[in-house]
């Protein structure tokens, strides 16, 4: 059995999904994937572009609803939930997007702040003070706090983001393409703070990412999605010997290999 | 006959659409009046779009309903003064100021201004995830971005057009007896004379659905964004041109209830 599944088998799965399926028109994105995501595991999803990685995460996430399947949190159906109950589970998560989606109307300790005051309810003061702290703990100086995210970096806005996914303690955070458009260097610091953030936090990771850079620093277990489906998953260690020719040829970026490029 | 059978075909499929389409807005346009009336609200949004749609747009509507009723003295009096009837260029201006150029006018505005700004800020933030981000973070977008504007916008294009109808009825007054001779006093009290309670209120009660129209398909265009800068245009684009077109579906129909 391997790590993983021993992993699974231990406790229940934090996330796990069962013969989801998604199309847009004809184009079946998700193909009856499985996947289950260990609790205080960090996963990554890697795959070609298109290939349904963000799907994937917003179905879970609650923002595109699955064609069919089942998607279970803590053991629990989230799909096709009322509004009431999507809410509680939405508690649960924390998210950085690939471009950090940072809100432009607000100053950044308010976008840190954000999901402390609207979604937890907690005092602004409070949440202002925790926001810093979020900030510092990104390796970001307090005084751009008052700063709007269109007077900072790329680097600097994904270190915001990650501050505001981190801010409300989440049980599960994703994370869409983290190191996408940062240099070398930005991108490692951003991988030794998800890093970080995750293991103090003791929350349970879904990532997904091209850089294979980034998943070796960051995954516990690596999964491969082709196809709509998932082909391979097992620990990172696992992944230079995996045995399986889509994945070699995706770590090795061949062109020539059982992966081929459609046209679109 | 494949020929006509194709172009049925066309024709009915257009007619789906179309009503797809309408059914797609009168569903979005539920959940928001919805989304007005329950909880959570947010005060600081519903106060910044009052000031961003209200006070903001008052030179816009001001300068409009000045240059209107300075226009309508003008023209009123050239096409009067034939039929020796200049006396009636005070009611005339009142009249055509309060019900029907002070709300159309200001709606078409508003609509240039302030549908086109939703549009375009709720397309990018479509565009770049933020839509989704609000989500994640456990706040409904239809609360926190779509009920603040549809409220503000009823409320401000009322007490907008309130305001343009005292400008628009000063512009007459100024071309009137400044420019055509008319005595202060017979000008002001002809047009106290022929202005009635309804005629002020009718044209608020148009200002405020023309307010909801502005600010509902502003957001619905903004919110079924699709992706990229293209799409943000689009969205602008479709949210100003179908505002203005129900703001003048709708100023028939209202003058028909109202006056008819």
């Amino acid at each position: 059995m391997s790590d993983m599944a021993q992993d699974i088998n231990k406790d229940t799965a934090k996330i796990d999904l069962k013969g989801v399926s998604k199309a847009f028109g004809n184009n079946h994105v998700l193909n009856d994937l499985d996947l289950s995501i260990p609790a205080g595991k960090s996963l990554v999803v890697i795959g070609g572009s298109g290939t349904g990685k963000s799907v994937m995460i917003k179905c879970i996430l609650g923002l595109i609803p699955p064609d069919s399947g089942s998607i279970l949190i803590d053991g629990k159906e989230s799909t096709g939930q009322n509004l009431k109950i999507r809410a509680e589970f939405m508690k649960k998560f924390g998210m950085l997007f690939q471009g950090a989606a940072l809100f432009d109307s607000l100053k950044i300790w308010e976008n840190i702040a954000f999901g402390l005051v609207h979604g937890h309810g907690m005092c602004k003061k409070e949440a202002k003070e925790i926001a810093i702290q979020k900030i510092l703990a990104v390796g970001l100086k307090e005084e751009i706090i008052n700063l709007y995210p269109a007077e900072l970096s790329g680097g600097m806005q994904k270190r915001v983001g990650l501050a505001r996914a981190v801010a409300i303690s989440p049980e599960i955070i994703f994370f869409d393409e983290p190191t996408t458009g940062l240099d070398p260097i930005m991108a490692e610091v951003i991988n030794e703070l998800i890093v970080e953030q995750v293991q103090g936090l003791g929350a349970t990771a879904l990532s997904i990412t091209h850089d294979m850079g980034s998943v070796r620093k960051i995954a516990d277990y690596v999964a491969m999605i082709y196809g709509g489906k998932i082909i391979w998953k097992g620990a990172v260690d696992d992944l230079d010997h995996s045995g399986n020719e889509y994945v070699d040829q995706f770590i090795h970026g061949r062109s020539n290999g059982p992966i081929t490029r459609r046209l679109i | 006959m494949t020929l006509i059978l194709n172009f049925f075909a066309h024709i009915g499929g257009s007619v789906f659409a179309f009503l797809a389409a309408t059914g797609r807005l009168a569903s979005f346009a539920g959940r928001s009046v919805m989304h007005c009336f329950t909880p959570p609200f947010f005060p600081s949004q519903l106060l910044r779009q009052l000031i961003d749609i209200g006070y903001y747009s008052l030179p816009v509507v001001g300068m409009t309903t000045l240059f209107t009723g300075m226009v309508l003295a003008l023209q009123s009096h050239t096409g009067f003064s034939r039929f020796n009837a200049e006396g009636a260029v005070a009611g005339v201006v009142v009249l055509s100021i309060t019900r029907e150029l002070a709300p159309v006018l200001a709606g078409l505005m508003v609509s240039g201004r302030v549908g086109a700004a939703i549009a375009a800020e709720i397309a990018t933030m479509r565009v770049t995830e933020q839509i989704d981000a609000l989500r994640t973070l456990s706040v409904n977008p239809f609360k926190y971005l779509i009920a603040p504007r549809v409220i503000a916008a009823t409320l401000m294009l009322p007490i907008l057009v309130f305001v343009g109808d005292i400008i628009g009825i000063f512009g007459g007054y100024l071309v009137g007896v400044y420019s055509l001779g008319f005595s202060p006093t017979n000008f002001l009290s002809q047009t106290w004379d022929m202005l009635e309670y309804m005629d002020v209120v009718s044209g608020l009660m148009k200002a405020g659905v023309f307010g909801f129209i502005v600010a509902i398909m502003g957001c619905y265009h903004g919110f079924n964004s699709a992706r990229g800068a293209q799409g943000v245009g689009a969205a602008t684009t479709n949210a100003v041109v179908s505002s203005s077109i129900l703001i003048l579906i709708f100023n028939y129909l209202l003058t028909q209830i109202f006056f008819s």
